[in-house]
């Protein structure tokens, strides 16, 4: 049994390192002055300096408004929002999928899983100009809209998997002790489907927190930039400023991990299985 | 008089918009500038800067909707698509001020646009505790400077990046080519002075005198590690130079075979004003005024003015005078196709997969290929005809076709489906409609033409090229299904075997693990994609470096197919596996453990209960995930464009890398591109029609 535990243990850690080996060459990158493709494998920096990171989250404009803050905010904002209108959205819909009987559902669904294998790209003309049309360009109102809504289809399509895997004897079982439809949604679906809605969260918030060409493309005030826009200004025409991009990488995915880490208990923390027998 | 008053309060008060991509030094001397002309005139700046790469997208976006800047910065490159779009106004510029190669880069049709602000060009930069005098001829690289090279030490004598165009171009010049047949406007790329060029860099490459795959990053590392005494670079690069290195910059040399000088192109920067900006007069006032007033921008941003009286600077002087032999980069639309069959021509020459006396012919024909002319014009009408029955019988067969079935839930249905459906439809299925309608148009210069489905026969027939040759959809097509099935495979397998070792009972820190396993999926994919590049660079990268460890030959991983699509499929697993893994892990929740108790006490395997329990049950919620999976890998571009970026030789490029170079890279076809989306649209539809099948077989058995 030691033997077994040592193994794993070890197999793990090397897997881990296997995956890391990448990342430690951003933070190399974000903590050396001069780090090009320096032509050593080793992914330890030989001096270490935070100068970038002290320039990536300093960065002030002209009037002294602190710019890193206020992208931050406006990133962290948008996604939030974007994340729990998405979720809301796709949680209803993927439980009546799953679970009622209405004309055109299996169309739907198909449609929703096309919407998927459209490359992206072409549809970025069209959506500028019915924001346009909208009247919302230059505006986080818009970039909501459409990151809410881009993500919609994953979510209602890994939701309805997860509700289909649900046994119905429990929201049979609470009806018949009275619950009304809704209580039976708020109070033994969502408990029961925190996992994957923890998953579809995590998703929908990394699709509007990386998104850039679109943020790029609409907002016109530097104030009001999300941060992968920000990130985006250290590459240039004739050159990329590799150790501001890299410690701006790693400050861009910190929210994300730091999501992660609050919704692992729920990924994974074995809450519901207590109430889930087959 | 009071009419007057108040129209000039209100300009006051709205300010010009200033929009630009400059970084550090240039920058700054832009916003004091700035600063400086509203002081002097009374009217406001206001600066935006905007990332490099978004910049040309937003101005053609942005500008025709009203909803631009009124002043803005770019390279001259892209003036005729500027003025093909209509997004920028003419000029008065006044020839005597400027160098006469900078005016010429800003004409279109007898026209000016634009007011120079400074020019781009290579020049060598010379380290001069290393080399006491400048390097005049070719043949000096192999025997004045050859104590230099000590391949076993990473040191070289020369380096720059040797597999871009731009790079290539002055050497090309000085083995006397021409780009351009100057009757037709066409360009020829498979002429002996090409060849001769070629037959030079790789012998320059085979010697060690410079190194092999050279990205931007490496030059500036070999340089100021001391571990090369010269590179040829433009302006920008001053930036990047150790401040404890002395250098000077020389002009290009001779090549020996010729004896002519290497001629850089140049490129030209200027202030552009808006077609439709407010205010015209104040817009061109403040393009001509950053223009003239270049001190700042000398002394701040260490720019090259285009002006004939140049402050008095070495740096600047050295510049000017490279600037002075350049050909301007052609802002015609045959030199924006060039680059791309010149730069895997380039690289497959220095990767030893073509010689130099064949790899011109083979980027003339890919050029002639990219060449693409414009298809007939078609007759919409019988078209909409066609459509408009198509949707009649297609509404009156689902009418008659529709359920008598009840729907007892069909209020609550709504309810819950309806705001999810609407914001679907408006954002996501009318934007996708519009793509699908963009390719049956031709797009050129901001206009589209219907043409039926010629975009569709052009690619279907794969004009240009048979059938077995990269390049072809049907080639393009095997390397996506490829591509798509190993990924799938890897990213599930992985994933769900990650899963399983995090759920062991056996294991502690548990959550630590999960934390490090998940960070690629963190960290965004278009920085972690650029380092497995450097990962697999054929000197440096530390994948190699672990070959040679091991005693294994080191690979030259994008010269070959085989290992140039592992190399993607490696960097798209790491990327993709945490994915699966958390989907599992939050799928094997829903896995009552008693189950396995049971099992466990019926004296079941380990593997029986994987087999028999895990698997089964995790199907429905793995299922989604593997089929969106596939999806997504099929379009996965990332990876391909910045891993492998298509080589070799375009080998390596699946379908919407493809259609991501029809629509941005050539021209902007972006019918042609549309038409390959949807080409990938149908593919995907019949792939995913096939496991509907299957599944259904096997549910029935």
């Amino acid at each position: 049994m030691k033997a077994r535990t040592v193994l794993l243990h070890v197999s793990v850690s090397v897997l881990c390192f296997v995956t890391l080996y990448p990342v430690l060459w951003v933070v190399k990158m974000a903590l050396s002055l001069d780090a090009g493709a320096s032509p050593s494998p080793s992914p330890l920096p030989t001096h270490v300096t935070l100068q970038h990171f002290v320039d990536v989250i300093g960065n002030t404009d002209l009037q002294g408004r602190w710019l890193f803050g206020r992208q931050l905010f406006a990133s962290l904002f948008i996604s939030s929002i974007s994340t729990l209108i998405g979720v809301s959205l796709a949680v209803t819909a993927a439980y009546a999928i799953s679970r009622f009987r209405f004309p055109g559902k299996e169309l739907g669904l198909q449609a929703l899983l096309l919407t998927q294998m459209f490359p992206a790209t072409l549809m970025l003309v069209a959506i500028y100009e019915l924001l346009q049309k909208l009247g919302l360009l230059d505006t986080w109102t818009g970039l909501v809209l459409v990151y809410s809504t881009t993500s919609l289809p994953f979510c209602i399509w890994m939701l309805k998997g997860y509700f289909d895997a649900l046994p119905k004897e429990l929201e049979e079982a609470a009806l018949m002790d009275g619950a009304s439809q809704s209580q039976v949604f708020f109070k033994v679906v969502l408990p029961l489907s925190r996992p994957m809605l923890a998953v579809t969260a995590l998703f929908s918030f990394m699709n509007a927190w990386n998104e850039y060409i679109l943020a790029a493309t609409l907002l016109n005030d530097e104030s009001r930039f999300t941060l992968p826009v920000a990130l985006q200004r250290y590459v240039g025409e004739y050159k990329t400023e590799w150790g501001h991009f890299a410690a701006g990488a790693l400050i861009i995915s910190v929210p994300v991990m730091a999501l992660f880490f609050a919704l692992q208990k729920n990924l994974v923390g074995g809450l519901t299985a207590g109430g889930v027998k087959g | 008089m009071p009419a007057l008053l108040t129209l000039s309060l209100f300009l006051a008060a709205t300010p010009l918009k200033l929009w630009h991509a400059y970084r550090g030094g240039e920058e700054q001397a832009l916003q004091e500038l700035s600063k400086q002309f509203s002081a002097e005139t009374g009217n406001p700046v206001e600066l935006l800067a905007v990332p490099y790469d978004a910049f040309s997208a937003k101005l053609t976006s942005t500008i025709p909707h009203g909803a631009g800047p009124d002043v803005f910065i770019f390279a001259h490159e892209r003036l005729r698509q500027f003025q093909r779009l209509d997004v920028v106004a003419p000029s008065q510029l006044d020839r005597a001020e400027y160098l006469e190669a900078a005016v010429d880069a800003l004409e279109v049709d007898g026209r000016h646009f634009g007011y120079p602000l400074a020019l781009k060009c290579l020049a060598m930069y010379r380290n001069t505790a290393l080399l006491d005098r400048p390097v005049e001829s070719t043949a000096e690289l192999f025997e004045r400077l050859k104590p230099f090279v000590v391949p076993a030490q990473n040191r070289f004598a020369l380096a720059y990046e040797s597999g871009d165009f731009f790079y290539h171009a002055p050497i090309y010049f000085g083995f006397g080519g021409k780009l351009f047949d100057e009757g037709t406007g066409r360009s020829t790329m498979n002429t002996p002075e090409m060849a001769a060029s070629f037959r030079f860099i790789r012998s320059l490459q085979e010697r060690g005198t410079m190194p092999q795959e050279v990205s931007g990053a490496l030059v500036k590392s070999l340089f100021n590690d001391r571990k090369t005494p010269l590179v040829i670079s433009g302006p920008w690069f001053a930036g990047e130079i150790d401040p404890t290195l002395s250098y000077a910059v020389d002009p290009l040399p001779v090549i020996a075979e010729t004896g002519l000088p290497m001629r850089s192109f140049l490129g030209v920067e200027a202030s552009f004003v808006s077609s439709r900006t407010a205010h015209p007069q104040e817009a061109d006032a403040l393009a001509r005024f950053i223009s003239t007033h270049f001190q700042k921008r000398v002394e701040l941003g260490r720019q090259i003015p285009a002006v004939r009286d140049l402050p008095d600077d070495p740096f600047i002087a050295a510049f000017a005078t490279a600037a002075r032999t350049a050909t301007p980069t052609p802002n015609t639309l045959e030199m924006a196709r060039v680059w791309e069959p010149m730069k895997l021509a380039l690289r497959a020459v220095l990767q030893g997969t073509a010689s130099p006396n064949s790899a011109g012919a083979v980027a003339d024909r890919r050029y002639r290929a990219l060449n693409r002319d414009a298809p007939a014009a078609a007759n919409p009408v019988p078209w909409l005809l066609g459509l408009g029955l198509a949707l009649a019988v297609a509404i009156t067969v689902l009418w008659r076709g529709r359920s008598r079935e009840r729907y007892p839930d069909l209020k609550r249905a709504i309810t819950y489906v309806a705001p999810g459906a609407a914001g679907t439809l408006l954002l996501v299925i009318v934007p996708l409609l519009a793509g699908i309608s963009l390719s049956f148009f031709h797009h050129e210069g901001g206009h589209y033409r219907f043409v039926g489905l010629a975009n569709f026969a052009d690619i279907l027939a794969s004009r240009g090229y048979s059938v077995t040759e990269p390049l072809s959809f049907y080639f393009t097509l095997a390397v996506t299904v490829l591509w798509t099935a190993a990924n799938v495979v890897l990213h599930v397998s992985i994933g769900l075997g990650m899963a399983l070792l995090l759920k062991s009972p056996l294991l502690r820190l548990r959550g630590v693990y999960r934390m490090l396993l998940i960070v690629p999926w963190a960290v965004p994919s278009y920085i972690t994609a650029n380092i497995w590049k450097t990962l697999f660079h054929r000197q440096f990268g530390a994948v190699n470096g672990l070959l040679i460890w091991l005693g294994i030959e080191p690979i030259s991983w994008f010269t070959r197919w085989a290992t140039a699509f592992a190399a993607n499929v490696a960097t798209n697993t790491w990327l993709g596996f945490p994915f699966m893994m958390v989907v599992a892990l939050g799928a094997l929740q829903s896995i009552p453990p008693d189950l396995y108790e049971a099992a466990e006490v019926d004296g079941a395997s380990k593997w029986a209960q994987f087999r028999h329990i895990t698997l089964p049950l995790l199907k429905p919620a793995l299922l989604p995930a593997v089929i969106l999976g596939t999806v997504w890998t099929f379009n996965m571009f990332n990876v391909i464009y910045l891993v492998s970026g298509g080589e070799p030789g375009g080998a390596t490029d699946i379908l919407v890398s493809e259609a991501y170079r029809w629509a941005f890279q050539r021209n902007e076809q972006y019918g042609f591109a549309a038409a390959y989306s949807v080409l990938i649209f149908v593919v995907l539809i019949a792939w995913s029609r096939l496991t509907r099948r299957m599944a259904a077989a096997e549910g029935a058995t």
